[in-house]
């Protein structure tokens, strides 16, 4: 019997701003564009998972924050409007979104198992979070995949930056155990930005890129300090230093998305696909993939 | 700037919706339901003519944001506690007042805008206290965020941007601020029947607090907002803003007739249910220490003018 396995880790950032910039029929502004750096990575990679055969997106968002444990979406069927709360102006997304509750359920278990506080989600009148709609349109905008999304726990800010990667990295063993057993192909998504200072003024227009930079240079430092660690494959090196850059960056892997998908792949060694970097109101963001596969694994920027 | 507003009344109450949504599970839980039953009866007795509500669960980024929509409509969940049910609402805003506070508080170099959009997710907080202070929306309401990076002078001068809006539209208004007290929770569930506040330590802090709002000290717990972040708050924002909120709204002073009027535990944070009501006279022993402000004008641009 075939074994389930990883196909895919990526690292999507969500700024709703991508979205806005592509004009998607379910999204409610119009906008004349902007971030290209950052969409035009996001379609390279959305057209290398038309090739590769997958069954189910898992991701793990900042934007789905409890404080009692890891909680896993647990029904079939999502459909609503998500309207941002950050930025309304942009990201009013009408979604449909379908759930492997099968692979959810078993996540949760193996994760219960592993001493994990975790609980599964039945309200039907929930609405899934922002960051979970912006980088699973953004990598696959046919939407034709079920996906399960999975909370962020709030043990930076509870514990520390620390306890946060010790617990994401149990949750990430516990779910690559239940995708193994599943005998599903699986694409994990870490959500999230790197450095995360914004701006807290907006451009009369969001889009206007003349407007937009890194919110610091320090921030930027640091960001290409990870992505270069990231194309030499030291990830087991990248999460080890993980908890200063949060401390000095206001990083947004502190939700534990990254922490939870290297786990998950067990610290890749091997170079990660970069596909764009570019500041979204001051916050710095790279789109990554880690391939398990070395035959179509590539050299893509 | 303007002549004092119309403030009959200040509430301070919990955001968690266990009050909303399962009362009867837990004593506590129900002390606090009740309590907040009293409120309404007061907002009701006091002829206000409107909520304006400060909540600490409805973070911003873009400098502060302003609920305008005249009546939002939608199903909310909390992410936490889904299991406890869902909160159908459907409120009354005060979009007059809405524009109005914006205004101010650019007049007063604030970045704010108001949110006017079918389907924005009100948060849990508002929407706990919203339904259960004005159940039938009979008094129209206005919702303003807490912004995540903003500290304490945004915070005096968006309460002060809150009273000129008062006082130009001669509104009657109860201001109602949505925190925990002590705001760590359990990370594990517990039964209901279990719950008590987290430690001893920041039971001892809640009580204190809460001793200071039953004297009316209002300004004095705005003067101690860092210790009280420092001591019971977890840092999941920069500092514990809705005192300093709150008191610039009602007036800096500690001249207010205090009334807990209940105080529990809502899975491990410390919930408490207060009025209170300007009054004559009051006191205070503390000395001001840090400067009063009117306008905020941002970063003070510091490392520019250093010469090293
Ligand atoms: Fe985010």
């Amino acid at each position: 019997m075939a074994n389930g396995e990883i196909v895919l880790g990526c690292l999507a950032p969500h700024p709703p701003h991508v979205v806005y910039a592509e004009n998607p029929e379910q999204n409610e502004p119009f906008s004349e564009g902007g971030w290209e750096a950052l969409r035009w990575g996001y379609n390279m990679l959305a057209r290398k998972l038309k090739d590769i055969d997958y069954d189910c997106i898992v991701v793990l968002t900042p934007h789905w924050q409890t404080y009692i444990g890891n909680h896993f979406l647990g029904l079939e069927r999502f459909k609503n409007i998500s309207v941002d709360p950050i930025f309304p102006n942009l990201f009013r997304f009408h979604h449909d979104i379908k759930v492997d509750v099968e692979l959810s359920e078993a996540m949760q278990r193996s994760a219960e198992e592993a001493g994990i506080v975790s609980m599964m989600m039945r309200n039907p009148d929930f609405r899934v979070d922002y960051g979970t709609i912006v980088s699973c349109h953004m990598i696959n905008p046919d939407w034709d995949k079920p996906l399960v999304t999975i909370s962020s726990n709030r043990s930076t800010h509870y514990y520390s930056d620390e306890v946060m990667n010790e617990q994401a990295s149990a949750l990430g063993k516990a779910v690559s155990k239940a995708i193994e057993e599943s005998g599903k192909k699986v694409v994990l998504v870490a959500s999230h930005s790197l450095s995360h200072r914004h701006f807290v003024t907006e451009a009369p227009l969001p889009e206007d890129m003349s407007r937009e930079h890194i919110y610091n240079h320090s921030q930027y430092v640091w960001d290409m300090k990870v992505i270069e660690m990231m194309r030499e494959g030291k990830m087991k090196e990248v999460i080890g230093i993980l908890p200063e850059m949060i401390e000095q960056t206001m990083a947004e892997a502190e939700g534990g998305g990254l922490t939870w998908m290297m786990a998950a792949m067990g610290m890749p060694d091997y170079p990660a696909e970069i596909y764009g970097y570019q500041s979204v109101i001051g916050t710095g963001n790279v789109i990554a993939a880690w391939d398990p596969n070395s035959s179509t694994r590539a050299i893509v920027l | 700037m303007s002549e004092s507003p119309d403030i009959r009344l200040g509430l301070y109450v919990p955001p968690h919706p266990h009050p909303l949504l399962a009362p009867e599970q837990n004593e506590g839980w129900g002390r606090l339901r009740d309590a907040f039953e009293t409120c309404r009866q007061r907002i009701e007795e006091s002829g206000v003519d409107l909520i304006l509500i400060y909540s600490t669960t409805w973070p911003s980024i873009i400098g502060h944001q302003i609920q305008a929509h005249p009546n939002p409509v939608f199903t909310h969940v909390d992410d936490d506690f889904h299991f406890l049910g869902s909160m159908e609402y459907e409120f009354k805003m005060d979009s007059e007042f809405a524009n109005c506070f914006r205004d101010f508080s650019e007049e007063r170099g604030l970045h704010a805008r108001t949110v006017a959009y079918d389907g924005f997710p009100i948060d849990t907080g508002s929407v706990v206290a919203l339904k259960l202070l004005n159940p039938d929306n009979r008094i129209p309401a206005c919702i303003v965020s807490s912004n995540v990076y903003s500290n304490r002078a945004e915070q005096i001068v968006l309460g002060k941007a809150a009273r000129d809006a008062m006082s130009k539209l001669g509104r009657k208004v109860a201001v109602v601020v949505v925190a925990s007290l002590s705001n760590r929770m359990f990370t594990e569930h517990i039964e209901p029947s279990e719950d008590s506040i987290h430690s001893a330590k920041d039971d001892e802090w809640n009580r204190k607090i809460l001793e200071f709002f039953e004297d009316g000290r209002l300004e004095d717990i705005s003067q101690l907002s860092r210790d009280i972040h420092g001591q019971i708050r977890v840092s999941k924002v920069v500092a514990y803003k809705p005192a300093w909120w709150m008191a610039a709204a009602m007036g800096q002073h500690n001249n207010y007739d205090g009334e807990v009027l209940a105080y529990e535990a809502l899975h491990g944070a410390g919930g408490a249910v207060i009025q209170l009501t300007p009054a004559e006279g009051g006191i205070g022993d503390k000395e001001f220490d840090e400067d009063d402000v009117e306008f905020y004008r941002g970063d003070r641009s510091v490392l520019d003018q250093g010469m090293i």
